[in-house]
């Protein structure tokens, strides 16, 4: 009778209790919407980067079976780079997967102006490294906006250091004229502002050359350009395949590359290979090396592309693309490993706890050994206050053949960048009527420090 | 069989001149447009109501702005997508500006800027014809465009040009609690801005469309419609039997662009929630091209048929190619043959008929009168 009775309760529990465990266990996993670009103009961009984030995604889940018990999955959707096409895609997959889309990474300045507001409706973070709206680095007033590692105004001073410390010291830089030859887009619009405020803090002089989309066409500009403004240094805001034709017209014209320094969208192996020689000496703008000598980007070899998995030609691997790509990949799952701490491991979170832990990433130094991606990246710590949460720039010259690093870490100048960012956001908030958050949030997010 | 007027006997002239003659083709449009009403709301999907159907309607409501003046005035325009940066960027300043507008109104107020630069920009065809005035449209579209890229106060002196709708209801401010007309404030719901419902977005969209379209057919039947085909058909002989060829064409323009302006303002306001000019831009004004052209020229329907065909092809190929082609095939060539797939599908319809859609919808009605005894 008993033993009937045992065995009966245990019949039960197991049938009461294995729903559960198998709802569970189909639930675990965490959906990221992939708003690629394989064609169109700016490809080499999109496949490289994509293909990054996509790789080391795939190391995870088949090294480690995704992150804390949680298979990361993922979806792509075409944009070719067009921003109504973007929000389309977002649209299409923000409610996949068991808790909706959890990351948006659009890869297009265009893209992330459009998702501004969706997304911090669908309360669904979008993050935006190294490019996208400048001034969502005060977290106050963009909750779930991350322009994380360095936002455009920032790079844009470590630039004008850089030409200064080749001018000999910043106040050689009055008197001389600087003009900005940039994408006539969300994108290369962004730093106009606060170029021309540091033209009036250094006294040198600006001047600011739109090239219309895809930007094949520059022959005047550089005419106009060149011969004409005679610049002592240009600023190349360029992206896709305007890169190589600036670079092209610019030899064309007789205007040294050496005096060329690009945005770190003009500083990829695609967009100087085309230009052939007249690439020799440009000089541009990053946040990391190129090169596939990391341990990470071994094992990705090893364990993804040696099964054959891999998301890109294994050539392009430890391109300049592919290893921002694999960065923002590191940045979204460490954020993603914060979350888990709090909210637990084994099942998704939703994009409101992976806001959460986005605002709560520390990546030390040491962390970054860990992972194997020591001199690849730098640390980044976000909080309320500062959704950038990075902020330092090196430059690296292209010889023909490959990038070398010519400068140390040069950081940013926040004096200048951080009161227009304030100033900017703070016109954003009256416009669209938001309260900056001023306190603590109910997960703990802290709004109070403000350094 | 089912599809024949026999019996169906006009007694007045209103019967007679009905948009919809036959009792069968009533049915189906009041059909349709209950459908139209109910059933996307009901369905609850976002990506359904916002890409797809919202996306459809304002392109058909620019194909429909276009076709009056291409299709039914025989003057080839190519500024589309200024008159639509116009409409929406003149609905954000006025809607930003002023908040006590309604928000209906500010989509009118658009439509009306629009119509000013269109008739501006409608000068030339006095003297130009054909593909020449096509040139002469094309430096509105590069004028209008570099204008907004430009100007700051059109966007706000945003840093980065991006106009930003405002979350606006659709009575304006006055029409809320503490607004001197609050006895409006329950139906005064909120149209635009991120927190505002896609049913709304949808809705609103539809009725503006709706509205317009009918207007816009019995505009096209009417004294103005005849004046505007005969200048088509022959401007000489038209301006013999007393039709002034300046005002004609003139119009013509200012009712095409209005069109476009509306169409431009919801495209920014219910749909996109921001502006900036790449969402205006030369591309733009050919895709609305190719809709009048495919959906056919001189017809209102062929406006959404040919919009339905340019908007929803490529969403179709693109989920289809993801769904069936996960792991088969490399996702760039998947993305490639969906371009290659569009391409030749704009190839084959226009061999097979090149007076567009709505002259296949022609031919299948006459076919289905007929049906099932051909002779």
């Amino acid at each position: 009778m008993r033993v009937r009775k045992l065995l009966l309760s245990l019949v039960a529990s197991v049938v009461v209790l294995s729903p559960i465990s198998a709802t569970q266990a189909a639930e675990a996993e965490q959906f990221f919407p992939m708003l690629v670009y394989r064609t169109g103009p700016y490809a080499a961009g999109g496949s490289g980067f994509f293909g990054g984030i996509e790789d080391y995604y795939t190391l995870l889940n088949m090294r480690d079976g995704g992150v804390g018990g949680v298979k990361l999955t993922w979806e792509e959707c075409e944009t070719a780079y067009n921003s109504d096409r973007g929000v389309e895609c977002y649209e299409r997959l923000k409610n996949k997967g068991p808790t909706g889309a959890t990351v948006v990474q659009p890869l297009s300045t265009g893209i992330t102006y459009r998702l501004i507001e969706r997304a911090t409706a669908d309360k669904i973070p979008v993050m935006s490294m190294g490019y996208g709206r400048t001034d969502a680095s005060d977290g106050r007033v963009f909750p779930y906006i991350f322009p994380i590692v360095t936002n455009y105004w920032s790079q844009n001073t470590a630039k004008i250091k850089y030409i200064g410390m080749k001018e000999g010291g910043m106040d050689k830089l009055k008197g001389k004229k600087i003009a900005n030859l940039y994408h006539e887009s969300s994108y290369g619009k962004e730093t106009i502002p606060v170029l021309d405020n540091q033209a009036k803090k250094y006294g040198f002089e600006v001047k600011h050359y739109p090239v219309p989309h895809p930007g094949l066409d520059q022959k005047a500009t550089w005419l106009q350009m060149a011969r004409q403004y005679k610049p002592d240094w240009v600023i190349l805001r360029g992206w896709g395949v305007m890169n190589p034709t600036a670079l092209k017209e610019a030899k064309r014209v007789g205007f040294s590359a050496k005096k060329i320094v690009g945005v770190w969208w003009s500083g990829a192996e695609e967009d100087v290979i085309p230009a052939g020689k007249a690439a020799v000496g440009y000089v541009a703008a990053g946040f990391h090396p190129s090169g596939a000598d990391f341990p990470v980007i071994q094992e990705i070899l090893e364990t993804v592309h040696g099964a054959g998995k891999g998301n890109i030609s294994p050539q392009r691997v430890g391109t300049i693309y592919y290893n921002r790509g694999l960065i923002s990949g590191i940045i979204t799952v460490e954020a993603m490993r914060v979350a888990q701490k709090k909210f637990g491991t084994g099942k998704s979170l939703t994009g409101e706890q992976m806001r959460w832990g986005m605002e709560s990433l520390n990546i030390t130094g040491a962390r970054i050994k860990e992972l194997g991606a020591e001199n690849l990246m730098s640390p980044v710590k976000v909080s309320c206050f500062d959704h950038e949460g990075g902020g330092a720039v090196k430059f690296q010259e292209w010889d023909g053949k490959k990038w070398n690093v010519i400068t140390d870490w040069i950081p940013t100048d926040q004096s200048i960048v951080r009161p227009m960012i304030e100033e900017s956001a703070a016109k954003y908030a009256k416009e669209k009527d938001i309260k900056p958050r001023r306190e603590k949030d109910s997960y703990g997010s802290d709004c109070t420090v403000t350094s | 069989m089912l599809y024949r007027e026999a019996g169906q006997f006009k007694t007045s002239y209103a019967a007679d001149q009905a948009i919809f003659p036959i009792l069968q083709d009533r049915w189906v449009f009041w059909g349709f447009m209950i459908v139209a009403f109910v059933v996307p709301p009901l369905t609850g999907s976002q990506y359904f109501m916002g890409p797809i159907l919202t996306q459809l309607l304002v392109f058909g409501l620019a194909a429909l702005g276009l076709n009056l003046l291409t299709g039914y005035a025989g003057q080839i325009s190519l500024g589309t997508g200024g008159f639509m940066a116009v409409g929406a960027y003149a609905c954000y300043n006025f809607a930003l500006r002023m908040p006590e507008l309604p928000l209906f109104v500010d989509f009118i107020l658009g439509g009306i800027c629009a119509a000013f630069v269109g008739v501006l920009f409608g000068l030339p065809s006095l003297r130009i014809k054909g593909f020449y005035l096509a040139v002469a449209t094309l430096a509105a579209q590069f004028f209008l465009t570099w204008i907004f890229d430009h100007v700051g106060w059109f966007t706000n002196y945003d840093p980065a040009g991006v106009a930003s709708a405002p979350a606006r209801t659709l009575l304006g401010s006055w029409a809320t609690e503490a607004g001197p007309l609050s006895f409006l404030a329950p139906i005064n719901i909120l149209v635009t801005g991120p927190n505002a419902s896609p049913e709304t977005k949808y809705l609103v969209t539809l009725a503006m469309v709706v509205v317009l379209a009918l207007l816009a057919k019995n505009l096209v039947r009417s004294s103005t419609g005849r004046a505007w085909m005969a200048i088509r058909d022959m401007d000489i002989a038209a301006e013999i039997i007393g039709i002034r060829p300046l005002r004609t064409k003139l119009l013509a323009f200012a009712v095409s662009s209005f069109y476009c302006g509306v169409a431009g303002a919801l495209y920014v306001f219910t749909y996109l929630g921001n502006a900036d000019t790449e969402a205006f831009d030369l591309v733009r004004s050919f895709q609305i091209l190719f809709m009048v052209i495919i959906g056919g020229l001189g017809s209102i329907l062929g406006s959404f048929l040919g919009a339905a065909f340019i908007v929803l092809l490529p969403v179709v190929l693109n989920i289809t190619a993801s769904t069936l082609g996960e792991g088969t095939l490399p996702s760039d060539t998947l993305s490639n043959l969906e371009l290659i797939i569009f391409g030749g599908a704009i190839i084959f319809f226009l061999i097979v008929e090149p007076r567009g859609f709505a002259r296949l919808w022609q031919i299948g009605k006459e076919k289905l009168r007929l049906w099932p005894f051909p002779h």
